[in-house]
């Protein structure tokens, strides 16, 4: 029993991180029907901003408490983050908008392989470990629980509360679901759309850097080819939650955690990938509208 | 506002000069000239494909017209030209709302919040780009106030205050048409364009639209150009009526004038067989 506490808060953890890297697929998926293929890239990205600040903070300053650094960390990551992914929504995904469908698809593949090469390149093919940032661990009747595991859940659970307000309740997001559900007429009330697909992936590349730089926070250890497996474990995140819903994502990203770990404590942790993608394969065939998407009913 | 109105002064809102609009081979308007003036229900006709819908896509910028200007005075004297405006700016800056054929309004979103994201603009900029509304500036809460304010009225105008938290998805159709009008209204416009705001109503839901568009132009001083085919609407309520077919002006004038006019008899009303002869007689008559 024990045991499996135990593993529901490493699951819960994990699937934080990649409910908060599925969202940025739900909601690009949702405004522009794209699946950004380069998201896991991003994430990969905000983990380095992440390893970088800390260096930085390490070497210049000679430290810092741990709060402040893990806060000036996911700040400049998300700046650095968010900058990236409108400069790629600008150059590469807007001038294809109205092409074929398949068109930014293929694109954002591109993107992704020119961005992990970038990362290759510039910060070298080697793992890149930090030292432990936060490594109290505290044990209540046998599970134990680390402050990091604490930590990240309490990041994950502030910023999709903040998000959600945002979607819900602000101008901002009324004008992101207008122009999700009809980007014409959004545009014919006043609305920039063009605008608001750029917020939207800023938004979607902020979480995915904090995502990254928890990441890095809780392996200790970070490399450039990190963003394809969670890129496409938080992608079947998103697809099992159904795309296009945000707290689908959320949701899916949580299960696709907790199956995961589960999966290595129970079976046999060679093959929790097989277990994930095996997921993606089921969901696609039996309820390829997720769980809480709504199916796509064409009226004739 | 309401001054506005009654000073019923005859300057043109909107000014077409020699539009024409090419698809390929097919020319769709053809060297279109006619005028909207302030303050005035002005009405679109002609049978299907005389290219009415497509001088609406041409003045909102969902085309850019292959020649010709279009031309939009507003109140304070500020002009635009409206082809050259990609389309969000034709809203945001020239002030000119337009509603569907089809019905477009977004269905998941709340009637409510379908009248808020029409005020997009004003509340963006008060929500100093979301930051301060974040922040829960004052400013910011006083805007969103008016601008719920100003969504209830065309609620209530529409009589649809009921069902403000209803997705309008739920809505039935004549409610959903109403809806569309008040969502443009809420963008604040000088000029409302309606295509076809009757099409598919009952007579009480007609009956209805009619008083909302009576009232929009009485209490709001908006000017209207709509696209119609139900006579008894154009009849009714326009004060000024232009006639299309392929794409050329063949009448422009009250709707007495263009009821009696033989070339809009013969063209868009139709003629029974025998009524020919007497038709194209008029007509002769009327040419020479």
């Amino acid at each position: 029993m024990e045991y499996f506490i135990q593993q529901l808060i490493n699951g819960l953890t994990l699937g934080s991180i990649y409910g908060l890297i599925a969202i940025g697929y739900t909601m690009v998926y949702g405004i522009i029907g794209m699946i950004n293929f380069a998201h896991g890239d991003i994430f990969m990205l905000g983990g380095f901003a992440g390893l970088i600040v800390y260096l930085l903070i390490m070497t210049v300053f000679g430290g810092a408490p741990i709060a402040v650094a893990l806060l000036c960390m996911l700040i400049v990551a998300m700046a650095a983050t968010s900058l990236w992914n409108w400069s790629i929504e600008r150059v590469a995904y807007r001038p294809l908008r109205g092409s074929f469908r398949l068109a930014p698809l293929i694109t954002a593949i591109g993107v992704s392989i020119a961005l992990s090469n970038f990362i290759q390149v510039t910060q070298g093919p080697r793992n890149k470990p930090i030292p432990q940032m936060v490594n109290s661990v505290y044990t209540i009747e046998g599970i134990s629980i680390s402050l990091k595991q604490i930590v990240i859940v309490i990041i994950t659970v502030a910023l999709l509360a903040a998000f959600w307000y945002i979607v819900e309740k602000t101008p901002l997001g009324r004008a992101q679901r207008a122009t999700e559900q009809d980007r014409k007429m959004a545009a014919l009330l006043g609305i920039d759309v063009d605008r608001t697909i750029s917020i939207t992936f800023v938004m979607g590349a902020a979480l995915a850097a904090v995502a990254g730089t928890m990441f890095l926070m809780y392996y200790g250890v970070i490399v450039f080819t990190d963003g394809f497996v969670p890129g496409v474990k938080a992608f079947t995140a998103a697809v099992l939650g159904g795309i296009g819903s945000l707290p689908g994502a959320v949701i899916g990203g949580l299960l696709i955690g907790l199956i995961e770990s589960l999966w290595s404590a129970y079976f046999t942790i060679a093959y929790k990938d097989v277990a994930t993608f095996a997921i993606l394969a089921f969901v696609l065939i039996f309820k390829p509208s997720g769980l809480l998407g709504r199916p796509e009913v064409e009226k004739v | 506002m309401s001054a506005m109105a009654s000073t019923m002064n005859n300057d043109a809102i909107l000014k077409v000069e020699h539009l024409s609009m090419r698809f390929g081979g097919l020319m769709a308007i053809n060297d279109l000239s006619f005028e909207v003036r302030r303050g005035e229900i002005t009405a679109l006709i002609g049978p299907n494909g005389a290219g009415k819908t497509t001088v609406f896509n041409c003045i909102t910028g969902f085309y850019k017209p292959t020649m010709g200007m279009i031309s939009m005075q507003q109140k304070d004297g500020k002009s635009f030209f409206l082809e050259r405006m990609a389309d969000f700016e034709v809203t945001r800056d020239a002030k000119v709302a337009r509603t569907f054929q089809n019905i477009r309004l977004f269905s998941g979103l709340t009637l409510l919040e379908n009248l808020l994201v029409a005020q997009h603009n004003a509340l963006m900029k008060a929500s100093g780009y979301t930051v301060l509304g974040l922040l829960g500036f004052k400013s910011y809460k006083d805007a969103s106030k008016e601008a719920t304010e100003k969504a209830r009225y065309w609620l209530e105008k529409a009589s649809l205050i009921d069902r403000a938290d209803d997705p309008a998805g739920d809505l039935p159709y004549g409610a959903q048409r109403r809806l569309e009008i008040a969502r443009a209204m809420c963008t604040g416009p000088e000029l409302l364009c309606l295509d076809e705001p009757a099409a598919g109503l009952n007579p009480r839901e007609s009956q209805e639209l009619n008083k909302l568009l009576r009232s929009i132009r009485a209490d709001n001083g908006t000017s209207l150009l709509l696209i119609e085919h139900d006579m008894s609407v154009v009849m009714e309520i326009s004060d000024h009526v232009v006639v299309l077919e392929y794409g050329q002006k063949i009448s422009d004038g009250d709707p007495a004038h263009v009821k009696n006019d033989p070339r809009v008899i013969a063209a868009y009303l139709g003629v029974d067989d025998d009524e020919v002869e007497t038709v194209r007689h008029e007509v002769e008559e009327g040419a020479n």
